[in-house]
């Protein structure tokens, strides 16, 4: 165990580092301590390397700048290896000169305390025994995407299975006439390309396909994954595949759904219903079901959809499907280009043509397509065909259009399985709630056999939950990917870039698995979970609790880890109530013995400590940022970075408290529908159970604003040191604690 | 209004249902830059930008709407596009570029050729003695059409105008820039009737283009 010292930039000059090698000998127990004035160079760190290679050296403690930089000058694989923020945590946010001076070297050397505490309970990690080696993605659904996902997987040289329900492959795309152009110069609509999609996956030899084939179960954990794959006639295939791609695509909304739309009347269609008369026109007129050749057309956009009326929200989908206005417009062209004569009116509110398809509206214009800003409201037959009644948003009134055919743009809803939450809220009522089974019927796509439930958690509307600013294909169960519409509404070509996206995925999960590496976002971590089953009283947090679903249970009720299922949160952590889960390089006690290694002034010195517990996402790094822009805040705070707010324990909180701490501030991710935590639960969980902490602080008569929860995102550098500002304030206003030198 | 002008008048409107594109077919072919109608998409931009747009009942945009929504007889004789200025802001932040300003006076011209100006609209009379008062000698005369315009609503009135601005006119006089003898005859170019031969021929011309002659 050796203390590495830096002395450049500035530390040396500022700080008194003899006194701070002072601490890491005496207190913090190094073994030996040393000082470089450049320790990042060439030549610092082969002394830190020489040190390992020659004298043995396994835990290594950097006293220099954040953890989050230099981390390619500071990579010693094999090692344990602890880092003093003395650089970002202290000289670039603390003012100089005065009494600064002296609470600033309080600071550094609270920090070096600290870290050569984390050291000394931090292990290498030695693997994963979990690891397997199961290269096969397995693709679910042979739509546009997945098919497009099993060619990109299988020339990036991986094998695949592909499973599909139906008869045929091709999805919907298969049932177009053509599709909205991808390409210069967006003008006309372009041949679909679905038939020479399927002839390369049907020709590549890397590529098993199972039509007519549902999954049935599927069990184990990326890299080992067990599907059992189930025909039309009952046959079962078993396969085993290391990362899965679920591509299960949308079904239309049903437009019986929206009878004063017309859903269910003679001459009204849907998109999907157009496409099917324009394929049968065959580049001629198009007709109708009665045969009569169409003259004119009234495409009514948003039917059904973006429904957000009234306090509740409307009965149809709230969201836009972003797709349909694309498609009406090509759907327009279909008739302007078999006879221009053909009267064709695109009825919007909003015209959402994103990308490109900019250019494509244009070319419609040109071509005489009209587009009327009005809301249907109505939808009637008539001898001829249809009456449309609507509202003109433009010239503010009420009007109305004749029209041989109306075409309905219903969206897209997804094809997501099961909502495990409510089959959850349904057994949790013991089946009471008509409307939550009735909201569960949908049939699983793939009968996960967790502990959680048989699909992909879910996010909004049935679509299946993803990060979608950070990391859009990830979803909470590790090595499953959704791609395409089934993750959210979109068009073709926006499913092709999401099947290539996911595919990359799920290339990263096998190989991750079978070196036994964490997936996203702790890439590359080779620790994982270690359970004392001996202390566990079976009480079920972690395995409720975990985001990703990757704790199962046994017959007796305890908790199975799936190493390769994990993403190394420590959310099972902070969860447990008698602490018997933690990693081999973060655990309740490497942040513990941090907590309790700081230097405790006594109630009288004003000069309070307060414990920042941050996410090392985004608030530690904001914090760094904080600094590197030389934004001062109080020199009062000792921070400690957690791999998410969900793996805090209350412990350390309770014990920060005891210990004489004035306060407690947990800086985490955003919570909620739209989070950014990277793990997902982690923050609303952390908040949920710190809520409970009222309690703790009422029996120790201390004041409630003594813990409190703060959201920080990445780029509030300058939010983040008024928080503290305004909360050592705050401290100094409720007074320091009365539980110093207990 | 001349006969054939009556005539396509009659027949266009026979065929114009509201919200198809007949009078949209119309505009395209008849009124200058009328094939660029097609072209807006409804921002509002336009409206936003006019100065006179609180001032009149149709916005560009609304105008353009009410093309695309076949009402013939409500644009034709709407007095909006007669309040143009002429200021071009509209074709400057269009992001269609559209040429509104010139769309507007084709409409006015339109409606005019088809005798569906409101009654009394300043602008068209005023552009109206300017005309004739131009192609009588292929010069305008200044004082003469200063007194039209004075006197165009009746004699009364008259006296009153051309003693309001009798300041500015005495003023001008000085100036040169008004000669009182313009009253009788007046300046006049070399070939009057060579002059008003030209107009009759372009006159022509552009009806056959514009398809009224059909
Ligand atoms: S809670 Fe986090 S660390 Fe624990 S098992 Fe689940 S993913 Fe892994
Ligand atoms: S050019 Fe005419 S229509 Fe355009 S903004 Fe100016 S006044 Fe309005
Ligand atoms: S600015 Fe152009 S595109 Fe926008 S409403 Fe006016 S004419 Fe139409």
């Amino acid at each position: 165990m050796v203390a590495y010292v830096c002395a450049g930039c500035g530390l040396g000059d500022t700080l008194d580092l003899k006194q701070t090698e002072k601490v890491a000998q005496k207190e913090g127990k190094m073994q030996a301590v040393k000082r470089h004035d450049f320790l990042c160079s060439a030549e610092g760190v082969q002394m830190i390397q020489g040190d390992i290679d020659n004298d043995g050296v396994t835990h290594v403690m950097i006293a220099a700048c954040s953890r989050r930089a230099k981390t390619e000058a500071f990579n010693f694989p094999g090692v344990a290896m602890s880092r003093a923020n003395l650089r970002e945590g202290v000289l670039w946010v603390v003012a100089e000169g005065g009494d600064h001076d002296e609470v600033r070297q309080e600071m550094a050397d609270d920090y070096v305390r600290m870290s050569c505490a984390e050291l000394k309970r931090m292990k290498v990690p030695a693997g994963n025994p979990d690891a397997d080696t199961s290269k096969r993605i397995l693709v679910v659904g042979g739509g546009v995407t997945g098919l497009t996902a099993a060619i990109e997987a299988a020339e990036t040289g991986y094998d695949v299975v592909l499973v599909e329900k139906t008869a045929a492959l091709g999805g919907w795309a298969a049932k177009l006439w053509k599709r909205v152009p991808f390409r210069q110069p967006y003008a006309d609509p372009q041949p679909t390309g679905v038939a020479e999609l399927i002839a390369r996956v049907v020709g590549n030899s890397r590529i098993t396909v199972h039509l007519n084939s549902t999954i049935a179960e599927t069990a184990g954990a990326p890299g080992r994954f067990k599907i059992k794959v189930a025909q039309e006639s009952g046959a079962i295939t078993e396969e085993t595949v290391g990362a899965i791609v679920q591509a299960s695509g949308f079904n239309t909304y049903d437009m019986a759904k929206l009878p004063e739309l017309g859903g269910g009347k003679p001459n009204v269609v849907d998109q999907a219903g157009l496409e099917t008369l324009a394929v049968s026109a065959n580049g001629g007129a198009i007709k109708r079901a009665d045969g009569r050749e169409v003259k004119s057309v009234v495409f009514v956009q948003c039917a059904g959809q973006r429904d957000e009326e009234g306090a509740s929200g409307g009965v149809h989908l709230p969201y836009c499907s972003g797709h349909c206005c694309a498609t009406s417009i090509k759907q327009a062209m279909y008739f302007k280009d078999a006879n221009p004569e053909v009267d064709t009116v695109v009825m919007f509110t909003d015209l959402r043509v994103p990308g490109m398809a900019e250019d494509f509206y244009r070319s419609a214009q040109q071509k005489g397509v009209t587009f009327t800003k009005g809301k249907a409201s109505k939808v009637e037959s008539t001898d001829a065909g249809c009456q449309v009644h609507f509202r003109d948003l433009i010239l503010d009134e009420d009007a109305s259009i004749g029209a041989d055919l109306v075409v309905l743009a219903t969206g897209q809803v997804p094809n997501s399985g099961v909502n495990i939450e409510l089959v959850e809220e349904a057994e949790g009522e013991k089946k009471g709630a008509p409307e939550a089974e009735a909201a569960v019927k949908p049939i699983s796509i793939l009968n996960l056999t967790y502990r959680q439930g048989k699909d992909l958690p879910q996010l909004k509307h049935g679509l299946n939950d993803s990060h979608f600013i950070c990391f859009p294909y990830e979803t909470r169960r590790t090595g499953i990917y959704a791609a395409g519409p089934v993750r959210r509404p979109m068009d073709m070509l926006q499913a092709t870039d999401d099947a290539t996206g996911a595919t990359l995925k799920a290339v990263q999960a096998v190989e991750n698995a079978a070196v036994g590496r964490a997936a996203h976002p702790r890439s590359g971590d080779l620790s994982y979970p270690i359970v004392r089953l001996e202390g566990c009283t079976q009480c079920k947090r972690c395995t409720v609790e975990c985001p990703f679903g990757a704790i199962d249970e046994d017959e007796k009720r305890f908790p199975v880890f799936n190493q390769a299922r994990c993403r190394r949160c420590g959310t099972c952590m902070g969860a447990c109530p008698v602490r018997v889960i933690s990693f081999e390089n973060y655990s309740v006690d490497t942040v513990g013995m941090q907590i309790k290694a700081v230097d405790m002034p006594d109630e009288f010195s004003e000069r309070p400590r307060i414990l920042i517990l941050a996410c090392e996402n985004d608030a530690y790094p904001a914090l760094d940022m904080a600094g590197l822009s030389r934004t001062e805040y109080s020199a009062f705070v000792r921070v400690i970075p957690v791999r998410c707010l969900g793996s805090v324990n209350t412990i350390w909180v309770t014990d920060a408290l005891n210990s004489g701490y004035d306060g407690v501030m947990m800086m985490g991710c955003k919570k909620g529908d739209d989070y950014q935590c990277h793990f997902v639960k982690g923050s609303e969980l952390a908040h949920y159970r710190m809520s409970k902490t009222d309690d703790t602080l009422k029996q120790l008569g201390l004041e409630k604003e003594r813990v409190m929860s703060f959201e920080v995102a990445i780029t509030d550098s300058q939010k983040v040191a008024a928080l503290i500002n305004d909360y050592a304030a705050k401290i100094k206003e409720i007074g320091m604690s009365p539980l110093k030198g207990f | 209004m001349s006969e054939s002008n009556k005539a396509a008048n009659t027949v266009a409107a026979a065929a114009v249902a509201r919200y198809r594109n007949n009078f949209l077919k119309e505009v395209e072919e008849r009124v200058e830059d009328g094939d660029m109608v097609k072209m807006c998409m409804q921002c509002g931009v336009c409206a936003g930008s006019c100065p006179l747009g609180p001032h009149w009942e149709h916005s560009p945009q609304k105008i353009f709407m009410m093309i695309r929504a076949g009402k013939r007889d409500e644009v034709l004789s709407s007095d909006s596009m007669w309040m143009c200025t002429s200021c071009y802001n509209c074709i400057v932040r269009c992001p269609r570029q559209l040429p509104i300003t010139h769309i507007m006076h084709g409409l006015a011209h339109y409606a005019n050729r088809l005798g569906m100006v409101p009654k009394g609209q300043p602008t068209r009379d005023i552009a109206k003695l300017f005309w004739d008062n131009l192609l009588k000698t292929g010069r305008v005369n200044e004082l003469k059409f200063s007194l039209a315009m004075y006197f165009k609503d009746g004699f009364v009135q008259g006296i009153k105008n051309a003693l309001a601005m009798q300041g500015i006119g005495l003023s001008l006089m000085k100036a040169k820039r008004l000669s009182p003898m313009e009253i009788i005859g007046g300046h006049k170019c070399k070939d009057q009737s060579g002059i008003q031969k030209m107009i009759a021929k372009a006159r022509e011309i552009e009806d056959r283009r514009r398809g009224a002659l059909a």
